[in-house]
């Protein structure tokens, strides 16, 4: 701001101007201390990151160093003698990935069906309202579909995952798993409860992303003669495709991580499973949060912490290849 | 000039109905997607109508919201979870106090400043922090605040954890709200010679505000039910501590948890009860969300850009 700049202020009989001189170098340092405040609190986060990603590290450290088993490989999580570690992520992975990838199977052509009913079918004065209905979906705590899953959703899909079992269990998925099929607390109740979790967040991206079809491809494929449903594949669906793509990343990362709901259903298997959807078992989530009333020693500790550490790694990749894959058009 | 006078188009009628193939495709695909939204309603309204159907007899009763449970058996039903209600509010709180502020600051170097190197790296660190999963939150806060730092379990480290997770929905909301605001507003305060920092306080903040506080409180609401970081961080208590930085402290998540593994009735009516005072407390935060957007784009129906 050049210096002698003069505001004008009225005086209260509003008749005569008054000229006022203001003080260019204190507004100047005003403003160079705010910008500094909000600098500081935009490098306070990147340094977060960074310490997330450093304290995990460090804490895990030690008890990599002193593992006897592989890390990846092993399906044992054995930490009970703090001197004689013996873990690895194998089984706390394959649960997790399974439980995640039945959920997306299950969660995507729904939310993509209901992106698609609110940005092309529904009226548009109902089409706020109803995505809003949807979005309430991710405030209920995930507690509570914990809840839902084990007491109220798992005895409904008994009889369902019986069918499957019997009928399908010639596939690797549907075999028999670690854990009985009764009481329902298999990957499959999860996966089926996670759907429900991770429907809300790939319903908005995907409905931002398809709301942004432009209009002239839409008009020209309709002046074309083509049906509602021809101009959904023949514009929406392709314009749509890379951000349906990262929607659903997005949702993996959720169901990724998610850890109570996942904790309260899945029952505790003696043996390692082996890709069944009818095993139980725990993910990298539900072990570290059942084992946290115990977390006193530091080398024991130390192995829950690199599980974690590997869950930070997974999700960051996934959330990284969503937002390349959409190339910034998302907000989730 | 003659022109001969055709008593029918050259041309023949080339406009057909639509093949009766491709109109049955269109209305499967018609059926499925309302279908797939009416899906979408099916965990909603069953989620909430067990809770409430489970949890009504506990949360009606007398001393639900005004008593601990001090001194109960686990098989008796009396007592209520007001320590719980305090621990949940009080966490929560102290959560928004620190993060507010900072995801505010973060926002308005991001609207108004965010053109240069850090800025976009603040931004690709946001999106970071979004995905981050509450459990590794909870893991970072253990071995930073208590393993290192040395301190013990307490309620404050919930807190911090509940920090880690609700900046990134606060910068989010909040930047959105601030590049709603109309550059020609900023621009007419520059003209009169107000500067940057007065012109993003006195006219920008007050424009977004209501949007602003709603996005708040909507992040509030997120995290008010997370369970992961009490489970790591915190002792559950069964009477009521009100100091936050000191003892164990119970809060819903962490009563339910801890009430599911009691084989009694009275345990089954606790879990369901607190799983409806959760929701209720929610419900109340997300309606009073709506109520400020709505009350704020009636009163200036001009400002249509607030609308989001």
């Amino acid at each position: 701001m050049p210096r002698g700049l003069t505001a004008v202020r009225l005086n209260r009989a509003g008749a005569s101007a008054e000229l006022k001189r203001t003080d260019s170098r204190a507004a100047w340092r005003g403003d160079r201390l705010f910008k500094s405040a909000a600098a500081a609190a935009g490098s306070s986060i990147v340094v977060g990151v960074l310490l997330i990603a450093l304290f995990l590290v460090i804490r895990a450290v030690p008890s990599l160093r002193a593992n006897h088993e592989n890390f990846f490989t092993s399906a044992k999580f054995d930490t009970a003698d703090g001197k004689d570690l013996a873990f690895g992520i194998r089984d706390l992975f394959m649960v997790t990935v399974l439980s995640s990838m039945s959920a997306l199977a299950l969660a995507v052509p729904v939310a993509v069906g209901i992106a698609m009913f609110l940005t092309q079918y529904a009226p548009a004065r109902l089409s706020r309202p109803f995505g809003a209905i949807v979005d309430l979906l991710a405030a209920v705590p995930s507690i509570i579909f914990g809840l839902w899953g084990i007491f109220v959703v798992a005895p409904t899909l008994e009889p369902f995952a019986a069918f499957l079992n019997r009928n399908l269990g010639w596939l690797f998925l549907f075999k028999q798993g670690n854990v009985s099929l009764a009481g329902g607390g298999t990957i499959f109740t999860a996966g089926v409860v996670l759907s429900a979790m991770i429907l809300p967040i790939i319903t908005s991206v995907s409905r931002e992303v398809f709301r942004q079809t432009p209009r002239i491809q839409i008009e020209a494929a309709l002046a074309l003669g083509a049906t509602k449903w021809e101009v959904v594949r023949m514009t929406v669906l392709p314009f749509g495709r890379s951000g349906v793509i990262a929607a659903s990343m997005l949702g993996l990362g959720r169901a990724l991580g998610e850890t109570v709901a996942v904790l309260i259903i899945l029952r505790s298997a003696a043996h390692p499973g082996n890709w069944s959807v009818f095993d139980g078992g725990y993910t990298f989530a539900s072990k570290i949060a059942s084992a946290a009333s115990e977390f006193s020693d530091p080398l024991p500790t130390g192995a829950y912490i690199s599980a974690g550490l590997a869950l930070f790694v997974l999700t960051f990749i996934v959330n990284a290849a969503a937002r390349l894959i959409a190339g910034g058009k998302v907000n989730g | 000039m003659n022109f001969d006078v055709l008593e029918k188009p050259v041309k023949a009628e080339v406009i057909r109905p639509v093949a009766m193939r491709r109109r049955i495709k269109n209305h499967i695909a018609t059926t499925l997607f309302l279908a797939s939204f009416l899906i979408a309603l099916v965990p909603l309204g069953w989620v909430l109508s067990v809770v409430v159907a489970r949890g009504w007899c506990a949360v009606s009763r007398s001393g639900w919201w005004t008593h601990s449970l001090r001194g109960v058996l686990p098989e008796e039903f009396t007592g209520g979870v007001y320590h719980a209600v305090y621990g949940t509010l009080a966490q929560a709180g102290v959560a928004a106090i620190i993060a507010v502020p900072l995801g505010l600051m973060i926002a308005v170097f991001l609207a108004e400043y965010g053109s240069s190197l850090l800025a976009r790296v603040t931004t690709f660190m946001v999106d970071v922090l979004a995905g981050v999963p509450s459990i590794v939150a909870a893991l970072f806060i253990f071995s930073l605040w208590i393993a290192t730092l040395g301190f013990q379990q307490c309620g404050f480290a919930v807190s911090l954890a509940l920090v880690v997770l609700m900046v990134p929905l606060v910068v989010r909301s909040a930047e959105e709200m601030l590049r709603l605001v109309p550059d020609e507003l900023r621009e007419a305060s520059y003209a009169l010679g107000v500067p940057k920092w007065k012109t993003i306080v006195r006219i920008v903040f007050p424009i977004a505000a209501p949007g602003m506080v709603s996005g708040v409180l909507l992040s509030i609401a997120r995290i008010i039910g997370e369970t992961a970081p009490v489970l790591v961080l915190v002792g559950y208590s069964r009477s009521i501590n009100f100091d936050i930085f000191d003892g164990n402290m119970a809060s819903l998540p962490l009563l339910i948890y801890t009430e599911l593994t009691n084989p009694e009735h009275a345990g089954f009516l606790r879990v369901w009860g607190a799983a409806l005072t959760l929701i209720i407390i929610v419900a109340v935060i997300n309606l009073a969300a709506w109520a400020i957007r709505f009350l704020a784009t009636r009163q200036r129906g001009t400002r249509s850009y607030l609308r989001a």
